[in-house]
């Protein structure tokens, strides 16, 4: 599987540390509730299928990208920067 | 149709013309008492214990392909019960010692071979870590022995025990902890289960719970509708698609794990070992080949095959720990979906609707679980109350923070167990 980071173009994956689903974005306010955070943190919808998550390009830019990507085939679909992704 | 050793040497000597098929291939009925979704190692011993434990045989276990053919026929066949943690440990535990009587109660060989296994330690903290394991393992009633570098040169010559970056400073062993044909635990478990009236069917996807009134009342399958009071999730690496069918989120993200195997060799490798200082774990079949494994491959995927990164890895630390398996040949390789929680612990529990039952989370541990997660998972579809060596597999832990299981030490991220 390859990467392309937004910043430093196509790479390979071992460049890159994954961090879950991209849902950490939405991260909840403080006093949201227990409901809240055990979903935040804990639950994932998970599909099969096109997923969006969070790698940081640890061994390149030090980015953290979003990445777009089915989770049946592997394929890479979309990146983007965290920072420009909204949730 | 028994096995006995007459019957063997009698089929032995006429050709093998008289065994008889394991189980009866079902159809759906209208209505059933349980129905259990997932005919992998859980869902089967589940409706085994079902039948023989509560008197329970009014039950289905419909799986979507073939049984047998998810991860129950996928890993690296190792059972062991060296835990660490309360809810973890009386669990394995409790497991073990159901595998201990397995092939009599069930009637059926499936090689459970209490080879032994040594998981290595590599420096000073690490053999801390050890000896508190072992003594929470002694604690619960298994077994447990520290062994010294020169205990292990003796029973294990082939380490690399100088080696500059991972030095070997010892060893935990589990006498009792060993492996077992994966296979067969599926098929003696289905042939249990069918002997005493569960029906078994294949090809058979669930593709919807119905719910009214918050309380379960049968489900959808791609061979009809069936009724019934009790639905039973036991997925595995599916879990999110089966739960999401009634209306849950749960916690768990799919991974592939992926697993090798070499060409036969003559018996070299005596137990099953495990590195310390990368995840690499090691045994030998009866068939000769060296099954070995390693980590995920990280990041969440339904391909049923891996990538090769980590290949590359797993083979790094073979090479890195036991030089001389440098010379086989790896002759297939495969991966399966793990199920992943966040502590990376089980999941035995009611769900907030009546009458649907969840089990998950086995990560890439469950093998070992098949015996103690059907026994347990039964008492609770039977009773209502979970069984005492489950109690705390419960799945609110995550969102009230008590007893969680981190057997690892490495925090809600589920790619990291
Ligand atoms: C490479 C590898 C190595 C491993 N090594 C070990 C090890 O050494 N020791 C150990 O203890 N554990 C190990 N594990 C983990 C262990 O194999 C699993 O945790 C365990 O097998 C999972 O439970 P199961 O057997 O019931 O799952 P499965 O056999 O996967 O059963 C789930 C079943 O549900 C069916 N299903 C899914 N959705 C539906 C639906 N909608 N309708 C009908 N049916 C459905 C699937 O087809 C499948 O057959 C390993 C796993 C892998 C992949
Ligand atoms: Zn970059």
């Amino acid at each position: 599987m390859r990467i392309t980071c937004p910043i430093c173009g196509e790479r390979d994956r071992r460049e890159f540390y994954y961090s879950g689903h991209a849902l950490a974005l939405d991260r909840p306010t403080e006093d949201a509730g227990s409901e809240a955070w055990d979903d935040y943190v804990h639950n994932r919808d998970n599909p099969c299928g096109e997923t969006r998550d969070l790698w940081y390009h640890e061994m390149g830019c030090g980015a953290w990208v979003v990445v777009t990507r089915n989770t049946a085939t592997h394929e890479v679909i979309a990146t983007k920067l965290a920072e420009e992704a909204s949730s | 149709m028994r096995f006995s050793g007459l019957r063997v040497i009698k089929e032995g000597l006429t050709g093998n013309k008289g065994w008889s098929a394991h189980w009866r291939d079902a159809s759906p009925k209208d209505a059933y008492d349980v129905v259990i979704i997932g005919g992998g190692g859980h869902g089967l011993s589940t409706a085994y214990y079902l039948a023989k434990e509560h008197g329970i045989t009014n039950v289905a276990v419909l799986e979507k392909g073939y049984l047998g053919g998810g991860n129950v026929g996928r890993n690296t066949t190792i059972v062991r019960a060296n835990y660490f943690l309360p809810g973890n440990s009386e669990f394995y535990s409790h497991s073990l010692k159901l595998w201990e009587g397995l092939e009599e109660d069930l009637n059926y060989n499936v090689m459970h071979s209490q080879r032994g296994q040594i998981v290595l330690f590599h420096s000073d903290g690490q053999r801390d870590a050890a000896i508190r394991r072992g003594n929470a393992m002694r604690n619960q009633g298994d077994d447990a022995e520290l062994l010294s570098v020169a205990q292990l040169r003796r029973m294990v010559p082939y380490l690399d025990y100088d080696q500059a970056r991972f030095p070997i400073y010892g060893g935990l062993l589990q006498r009792r902890a060993g492996t077992a044909r994966h296979d067969a635990v599926a098929w003696g478990y289905a042939r249990g289960a069918s002997d005493r009236g569960v029906d078994l069917i294949q090809n058979c996807e669930v593709t919807g719970i119905d719910v009214e009134n918050g309380k379960v009342t049968g489900v959808q399958t791609s061979r009809g509708t069936i009724r019934t009071k009790k639905v039973a999730m036991i997925t595995a690496g599916r879990s999110s698609q089966t739960a999401a069918m009634a209306g849950m989120r749960l916690p768990i993200e799919s991974h592939v794990l992926q697993a090798f195997v070499t060409e036969g060799l003559k018996p070299c490798i005596d137990h099953v070992i495990s590195f310390g200082m990368g995840h690499f774990y090691i045994s030998q079949s009866d068939k000769g080949g060296l099954v070995f494994g390693g980590d995920l491959d990280m990041y969440a995927s339904y391909a049923a095959r891996g990538n090769l990164p980590l290949v590359e890895h797993v083979m790094e630390a073979g090479m890195t720990l036991m030089p001389m398996i440098g010379q086989a040949k790896v002759l297939r390789s495969w991966g399966g979906i793990m199920d992943m929680s966040p502590d990376g612990s089980p999941i035995i529990d009611k769900t907030h609707i009546d009458g649907l039952y969840l089990n998950c989370g086995w990560c890439y541990g469950g093998f070992k679980a098949v015996p103690g997660s059907g026994h347990c998972m039964a008492h609770l579809v039977a009773t209502g109350t979970p069984h005492k060596a489950a109690a705390r597999l419960r799945l609110d832990r995550f969102k009230t923070g008590f007893g969680l299981m981190d057997e690892e030490g490495t925090g809600a991220q589920h790619n990291l167990h």
